[in-house]
């Protein structure tokens, strides 16, 4: 904050960092539950863990509203092709958090049906592993992530797991 | 003039649907604002748990029970070890019953907690979901400060449990029944008198008796259709025949009956766990049994016996003798079954269990058949499904 000549305060920053400012504190998640992950992702706006504190409360039931999808559980070969299909309708800026051992890389299941991680279908860039996670654990994720944002590079906040390159799925 | 032609059109809903309890796609044929057919279309989430048991030992497959029905973790271990159990010829000890039954009375609580809230959500009264939640929380802190995390247990043990309770529980459950008809007048505060609720709830979705026999809806669902079965009554198990409470049923068998039947039913389940923690026997939680249950830690490093014992168990499992078994218990939806059969060995052969919400799923087919568009969101939450135990 610094103050003109005639007593008016101002603040100097650039558009780049307003619209970081902006956007790290309204991410708005995907409403799109999985499997038992998508109940602690639930909790997370309920009273006690109240996302709301951190602008992340406002879940969009569409792919076109929402920033951040978060893949709440295990995905299975069946559901592959609509998640990639959701992730490409979110417009960008979008961020992926990948929850829960089985989404981060299959989990207890080592079996036919179900993915090895998402990471092998989507760009992620949040690992939260639990089985499932507690949402204390996705706030901290959630917090990683708007470090990230306000950064500039959304992959500096990576808490656990290095993301690895992405290949051809990822954003290039 | 030219003549006017309807068609009916093809409407898409899930398996990203806010409103479909996870990963259930329905295939919606309307004709205005009216269903003409339905077509469920499941498997969105099939993780391969059944097959999934067949490589685990007879304990280590708990943990893959925990992960159907993720809102009531603690009726499918009981399913699965009662299963197991009865194959083995193994009798728990009385304390463990009683915590067993315990454990899965508060998880039906939680499970209609959810049940209530997103339903309510679903039809617009955001605030119940708040409370409910809040509400489970209480349930969750039980589940945390006895087996460490708040969702996926793995509690129950083949021959026991996995801990005794800690000291700190009956206060916490004392706590709980004290509170629970409170949260309960709130949420029928809530909803009762709320037109709006009443009317998208009552008289929609009509499930009749026969047609609810006949596609083998069980549960809430099939008691608020007229019919009184509850498997706890019919088939009693983890000595629930010494509980007094009663089968909440209704006649109707519309949205509200089944609204009303779960209500009543957290009720009954608040008196179970009074009845069970009150009574609380003394004693063992784990049968004796050293070739199933480990020995005590302390006895480790004073008995050969027990070290060879744990080693054996820890390493190997245990075997269980060649057969097959059925075992039905009552889960928040209904009658959860596991087909149990052992070859012999040290890992279940085939574990084929029979999931409530599929066949509850499946009467969607003709529930939805010709009523509002609007009202199949009401429809499908009140037949409260949950995709990880249909799709398995």
């Amino acid at each position: 904050m610094a103050v003109s000549n005639d007593g008016t305060p101002f603040i100097l920053t650039t558009v780049e960092q307003m619209v970081r400012w902006g956007q790290k504190n309204s991410i708005w998640p995907l409403t799109m539950g999985l499997a038992c992950c998508a109940i602690e992702m639930m909790s997370l706006v309920t009273a006690r863990f109240d996302s709301a504190r951190f602008g992340a409360e406002v879940f969009r039931a569409s792919p076109r509203q929402a920033d951040l999808m978060i893949v709440s559980g295990r995905v299975c070969h069946k559901m592959v092709p609509v998640i990639k299909q959701l992730y490409e309708q979110m417009p960008e800026p979008k961020w992926v958090m990948s929850m829960g051992s089985c989404a981060c890389s299959g989990g207890v299941f080592n079996n036919y049906a179900v993915v090895q991680g998402v990471d092998n279908v989507l760009p992620v860039d949040i690992y939260v592993p639990g089985c499932p996670p507690t949402p204390e654990q996705v706030l901290e994720a959630i917090l990683r992530l708007r470090d990230g944002i306000a950064a500039g590079d959304p992959k500096a906040g990576l808490p656990f797991i290095q993301a690895a390159s992405i290949g051809e799925a990822g954003r290039g | 003039m030219a003549e006017t032609t309807t068609e009916t059109m093809v409407l898409n809903m899930g398996p990203q649907h806010p409103s479909t309890h996870g990963v259930l796609r329905l295939i919606v044929e309307v004709d205005g604002e009216t269903i003409v057919r339905c077509q469920p279309d499941i498997g969105f989430l099939h993780t391969g748990i059944e097959k999934q048991f067949e490589t685990h030992t007879w304990q280590q497959a708990v943990t893959d029970s925990d992960r159907m029905d993720y809102l009531s973790p603690l009726t499918n271990n009981l399913g699965y070890v009662l299963a197991v159990e009865r194959l083995m010829g193994i009798e728990v000890p009385p304390r463990c019953q009683a915590i067993r039954v315990l454990f899965c009375e508060l998880s039906r609580i939680a499970s209609h907690l959810v049940w209530l809230g997103t339903s309510a959500l679903e039809l617009g009264a955001q605030s119940v979901f708040f409370y409910c939640f809040q509400a489970r929380e209480a349930i969750l802190d039980m589940y945390e400060a006895t087996a460490g995390v708040r969702m996926n247990l793995s509690y129950m043990r083949v021959g026991g449990l996995m801990y005794d309770i800690p000291p700190q529980l009956p206060a916490m459950v004392a706590r709980f029944l004290e509170e629970l008809p409170r949260w309960i007048s709130d949420f029928r505060a809530l909803l009762d008198g709320n037109p709006i609720f009443r009317e998208r709830v009552q008289g929609v979705g009509v499930l009749t008796k026969e047609r609810a026999l006949a596609f083998g809806v069980t549960g809430p669902s099939l008691r608020a259709s007229g019919v009184p079965w509850d498997v706890r009554k019919a088939y009693p198990y983890s000595g629930y025949e010494k509980y007094s409470f009663d089968v909440p049923t209704s006649t109707a068998g519309d949205v509200w009956a089944r609204y009303e039947v779960r209500m009543a039913e957290m009720e009954e389940s608040g008196k179970i766990v009074r009845q069970a923690i009150e009574g609380m026997p003394e004693g063992a939680w784990k049968t004796d049994d050293r070739k199933v249950a480990l020995p005590p830690r302390e006895e480790l490093h004073r008995s050969m016996e027990a070290l060879i014992h744990h080693f054996k168990l820890v390493a190997q499992g245990f075997p269980v003798p060649a057969g097959a078994v059925y075992q039905a218990v009552e889960s928040p939806r209904g009658e959860l079954g596991f087909y149990v059969v052992s070859d012999g060995g040290t890992h279940p052969h085939r574990v084929r269990v029979r999931p409530p919400s599929f066949y509850n799923t499946s009467v969607l087919t003709r529930l939805l058949e010709g009523c509002l568009l609007a009202d199949a969101v009401a429809i499908i939450a009140s037949m409260d499904m949950v995709m990880g135990e249909v799709d398995r």
